[in-house]
């Protein structure tokens, strides 16, 4: 059975603005599941009405079979945790990481938090000396730690990345992505992963979603992007253009 | 002959600790080409190329034993001096038209003052236009009006360019100019560049931390790691890259066609930043 069901979802902000126009999907148990498109395709929106960040017009979204009520239960944020895009403005900049991370322990009502918050500054590499330090003394690599710590205390099932990697450096972006790697291995994990950058997407999922102006253009398994089966124009300009530059005359 | 000569550009900063060095002690020469600097962030690259146009924020302090544009020592150019350069012979293009463009403007209006620097009132407007053709703005007659809000990041980006380009600039130094647009808008950037400097001539500094994208579009590469090139390849031998950083930055990269996973991780070491 699906862990994340999205069908016919539509988001309109205000009354105009048509984000998300129709997308559906299904993301099974352990799966690690892309989204792919330009600034403005609506990739992120998707993921922020998964989470009840955005509103859903019409359209349902599931969670282990059951439909989603908006707003969300406290039982749902225990189990779909979301990572955002930018380490430098999701934490709170005069909250001590420690802070950070009992937050949400306080609000699911864990017991033993000491433990579990050492557990979970170990699991993502940083080690109990980052606990009373604040976002500002943490470079953006362990800054995207923490973020990801944060999601993980609560010991999710379910992942929302939302470009957990593009406001990095390439050789931080190696490390936190084979961290995020190494953790879904251990602990079976469900992602839902959006980025811009296909190469990204074709390391960390076998399947993903390519999609534009706010709808669905193709849905691609890892081995078919690799094969460049694609068969929309869009998704091919996408593949050429993420290989780099070439000269107009060979092109 | 050469367009641009650096040689052991220093820029410091100073702090409570004493002075710090951001670039310590680059070398380079660039003729009619695309050269680019790559280096992550911190690296200096940046600050390189603003030394280049005497642009170092205070209170830093940048420092050469030769920096000449085409046989003029731009050490100790006088304000008139730059003022006759900068902007006309020597050009920038930042990397965010939403910051580098002025806000209250209409793009015609800023591109006729970039054009009145070298020629008169009633040629400013035809080369305007002229220009907006150039850099593939379609509809150039609704951009000359347009106010920056009203355009995409990508037209944004190129009536940035092509503000910059109006006085024909010998060098144009480009600072990340395509990361901020999606990478099919970021081509057909690339692809002006590219075209410039074959027609005109242009010599290009491309700074950028995407070492794939460089090393597809520029002809020779500038790796900088803690404010020292490290290592200068031609851009189509990237992958023979003999010192370990660039070899690591380049195979910490994901690839579509899949890859070693986990990645390989970059492995700093202490001696590089020597």
């Amino acid at each position: 059975m699906a862990m994340i069901e999205v069908s016919d979802l539509h988001v309109v902000f205000g009354t105009s603005v048509h984000a998300v126009r129709g997308v559906s999907f299904e993301v099974a148990e352990g799966e690690s599941y892309g989204i792919v498109g330009e600034s403005g395709s609506g990739k992120s929106t998707v993921l922020r009405a998964i989470c009840g960040l955005a509103p859903t017009s019409s359209g349902a979204v599931r969670y282990d079979g059951a439909a989603l009520k908006s707003p969300r239960q406290a039982d749902f944020y225990r189990r779909v945790q979301m990572v955002f895009q930018d380490p430098y403005a999701s934490l709170h900049p005069r909250h001590t990481i420690d802070r950070v991370l009992s937050e949400p322990l306080a609000i699911h009502g864990f017991t033993d938090r000491e433990r579990r918050i050492e557990q979970a500054l170990e699991d993502v590499g940083l080690g109990k000396g980052f606990r009373f330090r604040y976002p500002h003394q943490l470079s953006g690599g362990q800054r995207q730690r923490v973020a990801i710590a944060r999601a993980l205390i609560l010991e999710p099932r379910v992942l929302l990345l939302d470009e957990p990697t593009s406001a990095l450096d390439a050789s931080i972006q190696a490390e936190v992505l084979n961290l995020l790697d190494r953790i879904r291995t251990e602990r079976g994990l469900t992602y839902i992963l959006v980025s811009h950058d296909l190469a990204v997407v074709a390391h960390m999922c076998e399947r993903l979603l390519v999609m534009q102006h706010g709808k669905a253009v193709e849905e691609l398994t890892r081995a078919r992007l690799q094969a460049r089966e694609a068969t929309q124009p869009y998704t091919r300009d996408l593949l050429l253009a993420s290989e780099g530059y070439r000269p107009l005359q060979d092109a | 002959m050469s367009l641009l000569e650096v040689e052991d550009l220093r820029i410091s900063f100073p702090t409570r600790q004493g002075p710090v060095e951001v670039v310590r002690g680059v070398t380079f020469s660039l003729g009619r080409e695309r050269l680019g600097i790559v280096g992550e962030s911190g690296s200096g690259k940046s600050q390189t190329g603003r030394a280049i146009l005497g642009l170092t924020p205070p209170p830093g302090k940048a420092t050469a034993k030769r920096l000449e544009f085409d046989g003029i020592d731009l050490r100790d150019a006088s304000a008139a001096r730059w003022r006759s350069l900068r902007g006309i012979r020597l050009s920038m293009v930042m990397q965010d038209p939403k910051f580098s463009l002025n806000p209250v403007m209409t793009i015609g209006r800023q591109l006729i003052e970039a054009a009145r620097r070298t020629s008169s009132r009633s040629e400013s407007k035809d080369r305007a236009m002229a220009m907006l053709e150039a850099v593939q703005i379609r509809d150039p007659a609704r951009v000359f009006k347009a106010y920056p809000h009203e355009l995409s990041g990508g037209m944004g980006q190129r009536a940035m360019i092509a503000m910059m380009l109006i006085t024909e600039p010998d060098l144009l130094i480009a600072d990340e100019p395509t990361s901020a647009l999606d990478v099919t808008v970021q081509i057909e950037v690339l692809r002006i560049l590219d075209r410039l400097v074959n027609e005109r001539g242009m010599g290009l500094i491309f700074i950028s931390h995407d070492l794939r994208l460089v090393s597809s579009f520029c002809d020779r590469v500038l790796v900088m790691y803690a404010g020292q090139v490290v290592e200068e390849v031609k851009a189509s031998e990237l992958k023979q890259a003999q010192h370990p950083y660039t070899q690591g930055l380049y195979n910490c990269l994901p690839r579509i066609e899949g890859g070693q996973r986990p990645l390989p991780v970059l492995q700093r070491e202490a001696g590089w930043a020597v």
